[in-house]
C-alpha cells in the first residue's frame, strides 16, 4: 500500500537558486514589458 | 492502491496536482510563487482585451469591418461574449472557492487553464461555424469559468507565503490581470494578420492559436506553484501589531463570513470601486473625444480616435501600475485608510473631472483619470489583503471568491449607469463635458456610499470564529 502523504508533509524539492527565481521572473516579465511597451508607444499618440 | 487521477478530488489521492503533493520543501524559494501566479493572471487577463476582436467578428461574412453584412453579427450581440464571461467569472469564483481551499492551488490553476484554453477553442468552432451561441458557450461560459477559478487560484497561497507582505504579494499577481489585456490585444491583432488569408479576418485560426499558448503558459503556473508547510512563517516574521484592531487572530470559514456585516461592507466597497472605474473605462474611447473635438479645441486640434485608443491604453498603464502601488502602500497605510483614500480622493477627482472638461485642460485632465483609473486598480487589489485581515488566511480564497460576485453586479451595473445618464444628457441637446457631467458626479456620489461603507468596517465578532485549530491549508478541521 501507498503511504500517502498528508497536507503538511513536504515534497521534496531541489532548493530553488537565484538563478531559478530569476528565470521565473523573466518567463513573465519579458511578455508584461513587451505589452506594456506597446500600450505605451500607443499612447504616445495622445501627446503628438 | 491509490488513485492516480490527475483530476480526483480525494484529499487522500496521490495525484500530483493535489494539495498534498505541492507542499514546498526546506529550501523553496516563496519568491518563485508571485511569477507562478502572474502566469495565472497575465493569461486571463486577455479578457480585457476581448473587443480587439469586436470588428472582425462583426464581420465575418462581409469582409469588411466598414460594411457588415445584415447576417453579421452586431456590435451588441457580440459584447455579450465580455458580459457572459465577466458574469460567470463572479459566479464561478464563488461556487468554486470552497473546492479551491480544499484541493489546493495547482489543481485550481491546472482547471483554470483547461477551462480558459478550451473556451477559445470551444469559440474557434463558433467562429468557424458563426454560431453565436457556440462562441458565447465558448469563450463566454466555459472560459469565464476558467477566469473565475483562475482569478481566485492563488490568492489564498500568496498570502499565506507572504503574511509580512499581503498587499506586495497580492498586487503583484492581480497587477498581472490588468497587463494580461496589454499582452493579448496586441497578440491576438498580430495573430489576426498573420491568419488572415486563411479565414474570415483570420479570428477562427487566432482563437485556436490563443487557446494553446494560454494553455501551455500557464502550465508554468501550475507546475511552479508550491503551498507552505504547517506553521511555516518567513525567516524573523513577528506579526505586525500595527493597525492591529482591524487583523484578526482568529478564523472565519467562507459561510460564517458572509453572515457578517464586515462581509457586505466589503462587497458594497467592491461594488462602489468597480462601478465607478468602469464607467470611465468602458466610456474613455467616446468621452475623451467629445469632450475635446474639434468643435470645442478648434478645427484639427481635437483628440482624434487614435489619440482617443492612446488614452484608454494609458489607462489600462495605470490600473496595473495601481495594483501594485496602491495594494503594497495599503501594507504601510491598513487597508481602510488604503480604501479611505481611494474613495475620499476618488470623489474629489471625479467631482473635478466635468470642469476640467469644461475649460479644455487636456493634460489634467488626463492626470487626472490616469489616478482615477490607478485607484480602481488599487481596490482590486487591496481587497484579499483586507479579507485576509478581518476574516483569517483559513478561507480567505473562498471568501475573496464570493466578494467577487460584487465585481460581476458592477459589471452590468456601471455601463448600465453610464450609458443612461449619457444618453438622457445628449436627449436635452448637451455635447462636450456637459454629457458626461452627470455621470461623474453620479460615480462621486457612488464613491461617497462607498466611503461610508469602508469606516463602517469593524473587527469581526469572535461568535464567527473557528472553534479550535483549524488547518488552514487543508481548509478544514
Amino acid at each position: 500500500m501507498t503511504q500517502q502523504p498528508n497536507s503538511s508533509t513536504p515534497v521534496s524539492d531541489e532548493p530553488a537558486t537565484g538563478g531559478s527565481v530569476v528565470l521565473a521572473w523573466l518567463f513573465v516579465g519579458i511578455p508584461l514589458l513587451w505589452g506594456v511597451s506597446q500600450t505605451f508607444i500607443k499612447a504616445l499618440a495622445l501627446f503628438k | 492502491m491509490a488513485t492516480t487521477s490527475l483530476l480526483d478530488t480525494s484529499s487522500a489521492s496521490t495525484s500530483v496536482l493535489n494539495r498534498s503533493r505541492t507542499v514546498a520543501g526546506p529550501g523553496y524559494n516563496r519568491w518563485l510563487v508571485p511569477p507562478a501566479a502572474l502566469a495565472i493572471h497575465l493569461a486571463i487577463g486577455q479578457a480585457y482585451a476581448f473587443s480587439v476582436f469586436n470588428k472582425p467578428l462583426g464581420s465575418l461574412i462581409s469582409g469588411d469591418p466598414n460594411h457588415p453584412a445584415p447576417a453579421d453579427w452586431t456590435a451588441g450581440q457580440i459584447g455579450w461574449t465580455f458580459s457572459i464571461a465577466i458574469v460567470l467569472l463572479g459566479l464561478s469564483a464563488a461556487v468554486f472557492g470552497k473546492w479551491l481551499e480544499r484541493v489546493g492551488p495547482r489543481k485550481a490553476m491546472m482547471a483554470a487553464s483547461l477551462c480558459f484554453g478550451g473556451g477559445f477553442l470551444i469559440g474557434s468552432l463558433g467562429v468557424h461555424l458563426h454560431s453565436l451561441a457556440l462562441l458565447y458557450f465558448g469563450y463566454g461560459f466555459v472560459g469565464g469559468i476558467g477566469l473565475g477559478i483562475g482569478y481566485i487560484s492563488p490568492v489564498s497561497t500568496l498570502i499565506k507565503w507572504f503574511p509580512d507582505r499581503k498587499g506586495v504579494a497580492t498586487g503583484m499577481a492581480i497587477m498581472g490581470f490588468g497587463g494580461g489585456a496589454m499582452i493579448g490585444s496586441p497578440l491576438a491583432v498580430a495573430l489576426m494578420n498573420h491568419f488572415q488569408g486563411s479565414a474570415p479576418q483570420g479570428v477562427a485560426p487566432t482563437f485556436i492559436a490563443m487557446g494553446i499558448i494560454y494553455l501551455l503558459f500557464m502550465q508554468f503556473g501550475v507546475w511552479t506553484i508550491r503551498v507552505p508547510a504547517d506553521n511555516w512563517a518567513p525567516e524573523g516574521y513577528v506579526p505586525s501589531t500595527e493597525h492591529s484592531a482591524l487583523i484578526t487572530t482568529g478564523n472565519v470559514s467562507a459561510d460564517n463570513a458572509i453572515k457578517t456585516p464586515q462581509f457586505w461592507l466589503l462587497w458594497v466597497v467592491l461594488l462602489t470601486n468597480v462601478t465607478a472605474g468602469i464607467g470611465v473605462l468602458e466610456t474613455a474611447s467616446p468621452l475623451i473625444q467629445e469632450t475635446f473635438s474639434d468643435k470645442f479645441m478648434g478645427t484639427g486640434r481635437g483628440v482624434t480616435a487614435a489619440a482617443a485608443a492612446g488614452f484608454v491604453g494609458l489607462l489600462s498603464l495605470f490600473n496595473l501600475l495601481g495594483r501594485f502601488f496602491w495594494s503594497s502602500a495599503s501594507d504601510k497605510l491598513g487597508r481602510k485608510v488604503a480604501y479611505a483614500i481611494y474613495f475620499g480622493l476618488g470623489i474629489l477627482l471625479y467631482a473635478l473631472i466635468p470642469t476640467l472638461g469644461h475649460n479644455l485642460q487636456l493634460t489634467l485632465y488626463v492626470v487626472v483619470a490616469c489616478v482615477i483609473i490607478s485607484m480602481y486598480g488599487g481596490g482590486f487589489a487591496t481587497a484579499p489583503a483586507y479579507l485576509s485581515d478581518l476574516f483569517g488566511k483559513y478561507q480567505v480564497g473562498a471568501i475573496h471568491g464570493r466578494l467577487l460576485t460584487a465585481w460581476s453586479t458592477a459589471g452590468v451595473l456601471g455601463p448600465l449607469i453610464v450609458h443612461n445618464l449619457h444618453e438622457s444628457a445628449v436627449e436635452k441637446g448637451l455635447t462636450g463635458a456637459a454629457a458626461y457631467q452627470n455621470v461623474f458626479y453620479t460615480m462621486a456620489g457612488l464613491l461617497a456610499v462607498g466611503l461610508l461603507a469602508d469606516l463602517l468596517v469593524r473587527p469581526v465578532a469572535e461568535r464567527f470564529y473557528e472553534k479550535g485549530p483549524v488547518t488552514i491549508e487543508a481548509g478544514s478541521h
